[in-house]
C-alpha cells in the first residue's frame, strides 16, 4: 500500500538536495567539454582535407547512433585494459562531453552553414585570415541562431547524468538508489528525483524559450 | 583469447540480447506513436481541460530523464497496486518517454497541413474523423516522418537502459559478458557496432524509404 512517511522524506532531502549539487556539477562539466569539443568536430569537418572530414563525419554519426550508456561503460572499463585508469568521474565527463559534443557539433555546422556566403567572400576581399575570419565574422553571426539548439542540448545532458551512476559518479540517482537499498524504501527517493529533476528542467528549458524568442526578435529573425 | 574465438563463444549470447533488444525496440516505437499521436491531438483540442492533460503528460517525461522514470515505473509503480513484469516496465516507459517528444513532431506536422485542406474537407461535408483520417494526417505523415526516423534513433538508444532493470537486452548481455572475461573492449565494442549497423543501416534507411513512398502517394514526388 502506498504510504509517503514525511519524516523520511525530512531525513533523506538533505543528502539528495547536496547530490542534486553533483547533478549539476557532472552535466556542466560534461555541456563544457561538449561545447569545446563539438567546436573542434564541427571546424574539423571544414577543413580542406576530403579524409580528415569523411573520419569525422563518421565518428560523428557513430557516436550519435549508439547508447550513450553502453558508452560510458565502454570508455570507464576499457581504459584499464590498456592500462590507462580513469576516475568515475573522469570516465563520465568524457562520454557525456563526446556525446554531446557530437549532436552539438552538428548544431555549430548548421549555424555556420547559415551564414551566407558573401560574408566569406567579403571577409577574404578585405584579407582577413581564416582565424580572423572566423572569430570576427562568421561565429558572431552563427552564434545566436545556434543558441537555443545549444540550451536544449544542456537540458539533455542534465537529463542524461543519472547514466553516471552505472559507474559509481555519486550524483541524484546513485544516491536515491543507495537510500532505497539500505532503506527498502523506493517511493520517496525516486519521486524525489524526479521532483528534483523536473524543478530544474522545467525552469532552464522555459527560460531557454524565451532567451530565444528575444534573441530572434531581436536579431528581426521572428517568424 | 583472440576476438574470434571471442566470437564465437559468446555470438549466441549477443543474438538473444539483440533480439530481446529488437523487441524492446519495435514495442517501443508501438507505445511512442500512440502515446504521440493522442498527446499531440489532445494538445489542439478546444477543451482546456484535454489540453492540460496533455501538457501535463509532456512536461512530466520531458522534463525527468528516461532512467528515472524506468526505476519509478519498476520500483515505485508497484506501490499503487499497478506491478509491471520488467519487460513490459521497459518498452512502456521507453515508448511514453519518447511519445512526449513525438507529441510537438505530431502537432506540428498537423498544424502544418495548407489551412485550404482543410477548409476543402470542410466543404465537402466531412465529418471531423473523416477529416482528420483521410486528409489531415496522410499529408502530417510526410513532414513528420524525417524527424520522426531521429527520434526512432533515439528510442533504440533509450532501449539501452532497460538493461538497468534486469531485462536481458544487448546492454545486459555485453555487460554479463563483461564480467565474466573482463574482455571490456571486445564485448562493448561489439556491441557498440551492433547497435550501430543497427540504427544505420537498418532503422534508417528503413525511414529513408518510408519517406520516399509516402512522398510518391500523395504525389508529392
Amino acid at each position: 500500500m502506498l504510504d509517503w512517511k514525511l519524516d523520511f522524506t525530512w531525513e533523506i532531502l538533505p543528502r539528495l538536495i547536496a547530490a542534486a549539487g553533483n547533478t549539476l556539477v557532472a552535466a556542466g562539466g560534461g555541456y563544457l567539454v561538449a561545447v569545446v569539443l563539438g567546436l573542434v568536430f564541427a571546424l574539423a569537418q571544414r577543413t580542406p582535407s576530403r579524409t580528415l572530414t569523411f573520419i569525422v563525419r563518421e565518428l560523428v554519426e557513430f557516436v550519435r547512433s549508439t547508447p550513450l550508456l553502453l558508452q560510458i561503460f565502454f570508455i570507464y572499463y576499457v581504459g584499464p585494459q590498456f592500462g590507462l585508469r580513469l576516475s568515475p568521474w573522469a570516465a563520465g565527463l568524457i562520454a557525456i562531453g563526446l556525446h554531446y559534443a557530437a549532436y552539438l557539433s552538428e548544431v555549430y555546422r548548421g549555424g555556420i552553414e547559415n551564414v551566407p556566403k558573401g560574408q566569406w567572400e567579403a571577409a577574404r576581399a578585405i584579407n582577413l585570415s581564416t582565424v580572423q575570419t572566423y572569430r570576427r565574422i562568421i561565429i558572431p553571426q552563427a552564434l545566436p541562431p545556434a543558441l537555443a539548439g545549444m540550451g536544449n542540448y544542456l537540458v539533455g545532458i542534465l537529463k542524461d547524468t543519472p547514466m553516471l551512476s552505472v559507474i559509481g559518479v555519486a550524483e541524484l540517482m546513485h544516491t536515491a538508489n543507495s537510500i532505497g537499498a539500505d532503506n527498502f524504501r523506493y517511493l520517496e527517493p525516486y519521486t524525489i528525483v524526479g521532483l528534483i529533476f523536473l524543478a530544474i528542467s522545467l525552469p532552464t528549458a522555459w527560460l531557454i524559450r524565451r532567451f530565444d524568442k528575444a534573441l530572434r526578435r531581436k536579431m528581426g529573425l521572428t517568424r | 583469447m583472440p576476438y574470434l574465438d571471442f566470437l564465437t563463444t559468446y555470438s549466441d549470447r549477443f543474438l538473444d540480447g539483440t533480439l530481446i533488444t529488437l523487441g524492446q525496440f519495435g514495442l517501443a516505437v508501438l507505445v511512442a506513436i500512440i502515446a504521440a499521436l493522442i498527446s499531440g491531438l489532445m494538445k489542439m483540442s478546444h477543451s482546456k481541460t484535454v489540453r492540460a492533460t496533455a501538457t501535463v503528460y509532456i512536461e512530466l517525461f520531458r522534463g525527468t530523464s528516461l532512467l528515472v522514470q524506468l526505476y519509478w515505473f519498476y520500483f515505485v509503480l508497484p506501490l499503487f497496486g499497478f506491478t509491471l513484469e520488467k519487460f513490459t516496465a521497459g518498452f512502456v516507459t521507453v515508448g511514453l518517454c519518447y511519445g512526449a517528444y513525438g507529441a510537438e513532431l505530431v502537432r506540428g506536422s498537423i498544424q502544418s497541413v495548407p489551412k485550404g485542406q482543410w477548409e476543402a474537407a470542410l466543404a465537402l461535408n466531412m465529418s471531423p474523423a473523416a477529416r482528420m483520417r483521410r486528409i489531415i494526417l496522410p499529408q502530417a505523415l510526410v513532414t513528420i516522418l524525417p524527424p520522426w526516423g531521429n527520434l526512432m534513433v533515439e528510442i533504440l538508444k533509450g532501449t539501452a537502459l532497460v538493461a538497468l532493470i534486469s531485462v536481458a537486452d544487448l546492454m545486459f548481455e555485453t555487460r554479463q559478458i563483461n564480467n565474466n572475461t573482463y574482455l571490456s573492449a571486445q564485448a562493448f565494442g561489439t556491441a557498440l557496432v551492433i547497435y550501430y549497423i543497427f540504427a544505420r543501416f537498418m532503422v534508417t534507411p528503413v525511414m529513408r524509404w518510408l519517406e520516399r513512398v509516402m512522398a510518391r502517394k500523395i504525389g508529392r514526388m
